[in-house]
């Protein structure tokens, strides 16, 4: 198999994917050939020499094997590794959680890019490097400041820096945005007009994918963690078991983009996600640890400490009648999180494979093998995660059509916020609304 | 010049001249050579110029040399298409929304439009479909938080619409993945990157436009001042800069707009503040341009009546000494809004600019003359709003962060919305923190009402 070459040069190498003769299809000019696509992937010239990454050690170890064993073992392991390292990563905690969805979402951005340079021979174009990497930052920047504003409270009460960083922070981030732009504008150069604008736009839709996405599951793990786990482990278990019942048991193909799916690893990948979410989400729904939703404490650290939800208290749930002749019970105790479970693993399994399509169709579009090599045996970081994007989107907007109204906390910092008269008013309109209501006693008249 | 031929054939039969052309043109182009501005070939590929003048416009002017005609075909169009921004301000608010709705799916058709053409990528099957379908679903999503937000009665009184807004970030999202998983069953084999390149294109336009026309009517419910000041300073700077630089242009200002002279954009700064020192005098004495607009429940239209707020209240400024010595006055009645008006005019006159540079290095890069040729002597509509876009979200940004902070009703709304257990806590919270402030006396809380 091609990934077991040795390792290659580096990102000079990629010169020889010579796209020129593929650019002939966005030129002006050329009649009607559109795309050069014709060519079946299997005789095109132009996939990146695959560079081997697994390490000395492993090599060794499977030295003896054929070579297709060889790649399933390096597979097999990488796999049981990343999963471990996720739990790993679980355990420590919300911030190194924080951190690494930061760092994914780097290397994520990173891959996109240099496919972007390779397709447009653009990697010595001035600035433009530079400029990527601003937006990343400066996208990020107004992101992670929102995250921070509403969730860590506390600690910007107390900081004025920080406080004036927070109230002023979309003004801030747009003039940094607006810096970028002028460079940009300002970088344009006679010869490269065109390459320059298809590198913004090919950095905007990467920060528009990449970025929010990321944002949309930081905000997701500080409902809980259970919301971050969940999701992502559904994901992974419908990529290892629509492989498995394909492997096994596999006949029509599922769609032309990846040849290799078939009808029956994707339809018995949806079973065994469902049954895995249910039984997953039984297991972590009984710790507070997963279950409650990550707030930053007055004393420096993130607590995970609260009162479980009704979500995540046991019901008793009677059986219609059809399951109750099956299973001679008739009710059954179950948390409601685990109903909301098996919609989010339908998602996963049904819709989630929609993003691995897209990312397939892109790289056969760019006549591409991995985004990567950065995972032996399985390609980059993009690979892995190409999935999970549409389903960290798609919880959000679950978690907040569905689950919760608005965030407490969040609501009084808004408060808190606002001018001194607005606070009284709403004071005086949520002190009479309470008094109605009965929460608090009628007002005694003082001195 | 070539404007001046008679109006040309429909969309169809433009596409067959690019044909023709593109069999006459040369096998392999260098991309980035740009003519300058005065070789106007109609490029292949291109929609080739079409004149749109009027054809009583033509005869009335038809005496006259081809350069003066120009000038003058450029001045008339002007002139009515400022009259037609007062008149749309004088119909009210909804007409105003409307129009902002038009201008911004024109937009995003001129600009799809380019990519087809530069693309070769018309015929691309779904595509047409698939990039109108997305604008629409953009459109519901950004219309939809605006109308829950501003309609707030209206939408809790009908039934179907208090669904639609409960779960409208679900529904916006489910018919963003139709669209999504359609694109993805409809890769074809031969066109996999003109897909993809289509769909980028389409991604990147309606996030230039649909963003930019959202938060225009945002900045419009403020308070039609709001969103009058800004245009008018944005078409100020560019008649300004046009004219300073026709009288004292010299030196170029930057190498991808050849005419830009710095005269003209120094001259069209301090022109452009003045004007709209005087425009804010103008209009902040009225309550129609300077209260918010809102929805009236009962009588079900909008209301701009209020008791205007304190930045559109006359004021006595004391000058510094400087400018005493110079205009001989010590202290000067304006509104607070005319000394903000001062920085959206600066914004428009310094940064507006480069949103002009931007869509001229585009339109170089893409070897096109104008975005299209709605509008006869001066191109698309993208032609004349490609400043306006950047001053819309600055103008959005400045509101919120100087002006207003968050919607106070909004707050009250969400705090509503909670558990009652949760609003006491936070009401007790932010009774500590209103008299910890001296805002509210431990004993006055008892007595208020």
């Amino acid at each position: 198999m091609t990934e077991l070459r040795k390792r290659g040069g580096g990102d000079r190498d990629a010169e020889n994917i010579s796209d020129k003769d593929t650019d002939g299809d966005d030129r002006i000019g050329v009649g009607g050939e559109g795309d050069r696509d014709s060519k079946p992937d299997t005789d095109t010239p132009e996939v990146q020499p695959s560079v081997d990454n697994t390490p000395k050690c492993l090599n060794k170890a499977l030295a003896g094997m054929s070579s297709r064993w060889k790649n399933w073992w390096i597979r097999g392991i990488l796999t049981l590794t990343m999963i471990s390292g996720f739990f790993l990563i679980i355990y420590m905690g919300p911030l190194p959680l924080m951190l690494m969805v930061l760092a994914i979402q780097i290397k994520c951005f990173q891959e996109i890019i240099t496919i972007g340079y390779r397709v447009y021979h653009s990697y010595e174009l001035p600035w433009f490097r530079t400029l990527s990497w601003y937006f990343l930052l400066c996208v990020n920047y107004f992101f992670y400041g929102e995250t921070v504003a509403e969730n860590f409270g506390n600690l910007v009460q107390r900081d004025e820096p920080l406080q004036f960083l927070v109230r002023y922070h979309r003004f801030i981030s747009f003039a940094l945005y607006l810096l970028g732009f002028c460079m940009f504008v300002l970088s344009l150069v006679k010869k490269h007009y065109r390459l320059q604008f298809y590198m913004f736009a090919w950095t905007h839709v990467t920060l528009l994918i990449v970025v929010s996405q990321s944002h949309l599951v930081i905000q997701n793990l500080f409902e809980g963690l259970i919301w971050f786990i969940v999701p992502i482990s559904t994901v992974i278990c419908n990529d290892i078991t629509a492989y498995i019942c394909g492997f096994f048991f596999g006949r029509t193909p599922l769609i032309k983009l990846s040849p290799k799916k078939t009808w029956e690893g994707f339809i018995g990948g949806f079973f065994s996600t469902v049954m895995f979410g249910f039984i997953f989400a039984y297991l972590l729904a009984q710790y507070n640890y997963f279950v409650c939703p990550v707030e930053y404490s007055e004393s420096n650290s993130f607590l995970i400490d609260c009162e479980p939800s009704d979500l995540f208290v046991l019901q008793d749930y009677t059986l219609p009648s059809v399951l109750q002749t099956v299973f001679r019970w008739k009710t059954v105790k179950l948390y409601p999180f685990q109903i909301h479970s098996i919609a989010l693993s339908t998602f996963a399994s049904l819709i989630g494979p929609f993003g691995g399509f897209f990312a397939s169709g892109f790289k056969r579009a760019f006549k591409i093998k991995d985004f990567a090599d950065t995972i032996p045996g399985h390609g980059g970081i993009m690979d892995r995660f190409d999935c999970q994007y549409l389903v960290a989107t798609f919880v959000h907007v679950y978690l907040t059509s569905f689950i919760r109204g608005p965030n407490p906390s969040k609501v009084l910092q808004q408060v808190l916020v606002l001018q001194p008269e607005q606070q009284l008013s709403i004071f005086n309109a949520l002190k009479s609304h309470l008094t109605e209501t009965g929460m608090i006693p009628p007002a005694i008249r003082g001195p | 010049m070539t404007e001046l031929r008679h109006r040309g054939p429909g969309e169809d039969d433009v596409l067959k001249q690019q044909q023709q052309q593109q069999q006459q043109e040369s096998e392999v182009r260098t991309d980035g050579e740009a003519p300058s501005d005065s070789e106007i070939k109609p490029d292949p590929g291109v929609p080739s110029t079409v004149d749109d003048t009027p054809e009583v416009l033509n005869k009335a002017l038809s005496g006259m040399s081809s350069r003066w005609k120009n000038w003058w075909v450029r001045g008339i169009l002007t002139l009515a298409m400022i009259s037609f921004f007062f008149i749309i301000i004088y119909l009210g608010p909804m007409v105003l929304m409307m129009i902002v709705l038009c201008v911004q799916i024109k937009c995003f058709h001129e600009i799809i439009m380019i990519g087809y053409s530069v693309y070769h990528s018309y015929h691309l099957p779904w595509f047409r479909t698939l990039s109108w379908y997305f604008l629409l679903c953009v459109n519901y999503f950004f219309y939809g938080e605006t109308v829950t937000d501003y309609f707030s009665a209206l939408v809790q009184r009908e039934e179907p619409l208090r669904i639609l807004s409960k779960y409208h970030r679900f529904i916006s999202f489910t018919l963003y993945l139709t669209g999504f998983c359609m694109f993805v069953l409809s890769l074809v084999k031969k066109h996999y990157r003109l897909q993809f390149y289509m769909f980028g294109w389409t991604h990147v336009t309606l996030l230039i436009v649909v963003t930019q026309s959202h938060l225009i009517i945002h900045n419009l419910f403020e308070g039609m001042i709001w969103f009058i000041v800004p245009i008018s300073c944005v078409i100020c700077n560019d008649i300004m800069a046009y004219m300073f630089g026709f009288f004292f242009g010299r030196t170029p200002l930057i190498k991808l707009s050849p005419k830009k002279t710095w005269e003209g954009f120094i001259g069209g700064f301090f022109a452009t503040v003045v004007f709209g020192l005087l425009l804010s005098y103008v209009m902040a004495g009225w309550r129609y341009f300077v209260c918010p607009v809102e929805f009236n429940n009962d009588s079900n239209r909008f209301e701009v009546d209020c008791e205007p707020s304190d930045l559109f209240q006359l004021q006595d400024y004391t000058l510094p000494s400087v400018l005493q010595s110079l205009i001989g006055w010590e202290t000067v009645r304006i509104y607070p809004f005319q000394i903000h008006s001062v920085a959206l005019s600066a914004f428009a006159s310094l940064i507006g600019p480069f949103g002009g540079f931007f869509a001229s290095g585009f339109k170089r890069a893409f070897k096109i003359k104008d975005f299209a040729n709605t509008i006869p002597g001066h191109g698309g509509i993208m032609d004349r709003f490609d400043c306006q876009y950047l001053m819309a979200t600055f103008v959005n940004v400045y509101i919120g962060s100087f002006i207003r902070g968050p919607n106070p009703s909004r707050v009250m709304q969400q705090l509503l919305a909670l558990r009652l257990d949760q609003q006491l806590h936070i009401f007790n919270t932010l009774r500590a923190h209103l008299i910890d402030k001296g805002l509210l006396s431990a004993n006055q809380e008892a007595t208020a009402a």
